[in-house]
């Protein structure tokens, strides 16, 4: 590991895999979560179904822990490394005028994503790790449906969801087609990849924000 | 014209310097930006001041030592050219214009607004060259045949002047598209094949040793490239020290 720290481009490339594999996650978890706009009993079961499996809770759930802890921590180390780099700050500096806002400002976007999966955390992951393996409670293949909905009743939350996945829009917008980049691949296939990145970058957190206001708006009637 | 400058002053590597402004007056559009720094600076030295230090050598865009960011950006607000290639014509009659040295911890003020960029140089000691035996049975480089495309492809690498512009742009100070212009022009060529793991591994470790800043893919060095040295090139540069740091 220290020898990889001590390489621009592994460095670079650690940045670059971690973030594609979080992409590839997020496609994923779009896909369970659209399903409780669409049918609830298939979210309750493959909600279920995710929270249950061995594979699923004890070996992906710590590789994607650990994926997202390295992405974030050498995002960080890289932004403290590339300050330095800089030594005596410019008096006027112009980045718009060759760069775009959003891959300057990776850090910002990825720091809001850190503060929003803070709350995401808090909000189903820790309440899922008492309900099960703290409280000890017995298995229930329906309640989550009512416990995901319930969640997006205070507009609060909603918001700040939703502000969230406009953050993570930017950051996706920059990050995975530099992902390719930093992979070394840039050739005729490349122009496709950054259109790619920009549906991918739009639909994923736009579909995101919708299944939150959906809920807002469609609370269960008791 | 009448021009408002605000220029870096910096008495040697040691101090600590300061934007002081000056008036010039009498510019012409035809000048070039230099010019207009030469007619500041005899106006000084005639008031008995001491002149801007500033690096030039060619004025034709092909040395690479006019380091000067002007308005925030290298080479000044135009795309393609040197700040030497710059014309007043690109500015108005009482712009005020910002000029500081090129900024990377690697490299280090000298005075004013010349900077020491030798770290490209050692970068290029790194490996950027090709080991010839010159003792006179030095094969002819034509008699190897080089498909046209990889040929234009290490010429355009090649034309990189070394003149900083990509760090200077870049929000990290990132060399890359600098090592990676001097990785490309040999590594696209069957003569630069033979060294072609160990140079690059040899000089992305110069580089790093220099201190200069991690690339995240801005695109703003590929922009300010006085030569238009691409992106293309970085990529490969990256697969280059990828599967030489597999091999071993
Ligand atoms: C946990 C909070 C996060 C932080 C602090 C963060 C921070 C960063 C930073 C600083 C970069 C480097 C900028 C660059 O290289 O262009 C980056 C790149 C990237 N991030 Fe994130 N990020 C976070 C979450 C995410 C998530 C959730 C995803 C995907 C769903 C993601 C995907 C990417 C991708 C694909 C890259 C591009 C890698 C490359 O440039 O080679 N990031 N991130
Ligand atoms: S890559 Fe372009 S900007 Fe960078 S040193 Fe070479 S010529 Fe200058
Ligand atoms: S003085 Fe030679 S490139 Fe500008």
């Amino acid at each position: 590991m220290s020898k990889i720290i001590q390489s621009s481009i592994a460095r670079k490339v650690v940045m670059a895999l971690s973030g594609i594999f979080l992409v590839l996650f997020l496609a994923l978890h779009f896909t369970i979560n659209f399903t409780s706009v669409v049918s609830p009993d298939t979210f309750n079961e493959l909600s279920h179904f995710m929270g249950y499996n061995f594979i699923v809770q004890f070996i992906m759930q710590p590789i994607l822990i650990a994926g997202v802890v390295i992405h974030f921590v050498m995002g960080f180390v890289l932004e403290i490394q590339n300050n330095r780099a800089r030594g005596v700050k410019y008096v006027q500096y112009k980045g718009s005028a060759n760069a775009p806002w959003v891959s300057r400002n990776m850090i910002i976007s990825g720091a809001v994503i850190l503060a929003f999966l803070g709350l995401h955390f808090y909000d189903f992951w820790i309440h899922e790790m008492a309900y099960k393996y703290i409280e000890a409670n017995p298995e229930d293949p329906t309640r989550y449906y009512a416990e995901t909905v319930e969640k997006f009743a205070p507009f609060w939350r909603t918001l700040l969801y939703v502000l969230s996945f406009g953050l993570l829009s930017l950051h996706l917008w920059h990050g995975f087609a530099s992902s390719f980049q930093t992979m070394g691949v840039n050739n005729k296939y490349t122009p496709s990849i950054v259109n790619f990145t920009k549906i991918y970058a739009v639909a994923i957190p736009l579909g995101f924000a919708f299944i939150a206001i959906y809920h807002h708006f469609n609370p269960i009637i008791h | 014209m009448k021009i408002y400058l605000k220029i870096w002053r910096q008495k040697d590597a040691s101090s600590k310097g300061k934007m002081v402004d000056y008036t010039v007056e009498g510019i012409e559009g035809d000048m070039s930006f230099l010019e207009m720094l030469d007619i500041l600076n005899e106006e000084l030295i005639s008031q008995g001041e001491e002149p801007i230090e500033f690096d030039h050598d060619c004025r034709e865009g092909i040395c690479g030592t006019c380091s000067l960011q002007i308005n925030g950006r290298p080479h000044g607000p135009d795309t393609r050219i040197t700040a030497c290639q710059l014309h007043m014509r690109s500015f108005k009659d009482g712009d005020t214009i910002t000029i500081e040295p090129f900024r990377a911890k690697a490299f280090p003020v000298v005075k004013d607004l010349i900077i020491d960029r030798s770290a490209f140089d050692r970068i290029q000691q790194a490996g950027g060259y090709i080991s010839v035996n010159t003792s006179g049975n030095t094969v002819d480089a034509n008699a190897i045949p080089i498909e046209k495309d990889k040929a234009d492809h290490s010429f355009n690498a090649a034309t990189c002047i070394g003149c900083g512009a990509c760090v200077a742009a870049c929000k990290n100070a990132s060399a890359m598209l600098f090592t990676s212009a001097k990785v490309s022009q040999f590594a696209l060529l069957p003569q630069g094949r033979v060294e072609a793991a160990d140079r690059v591994l040899n000089m992305v470790r110069q580089m790093d040793i220099e201190g200069f800043g991690n690339c995240t893919n801005t695109g703003a060095c590929e922009v300010e490239c006085p030569k238009g040295i691409s992106l293309e090139n970085i990529a490969r540069m990256n697969r280059e020290y990828l599967s030489a740091s597999i091999k071993g």
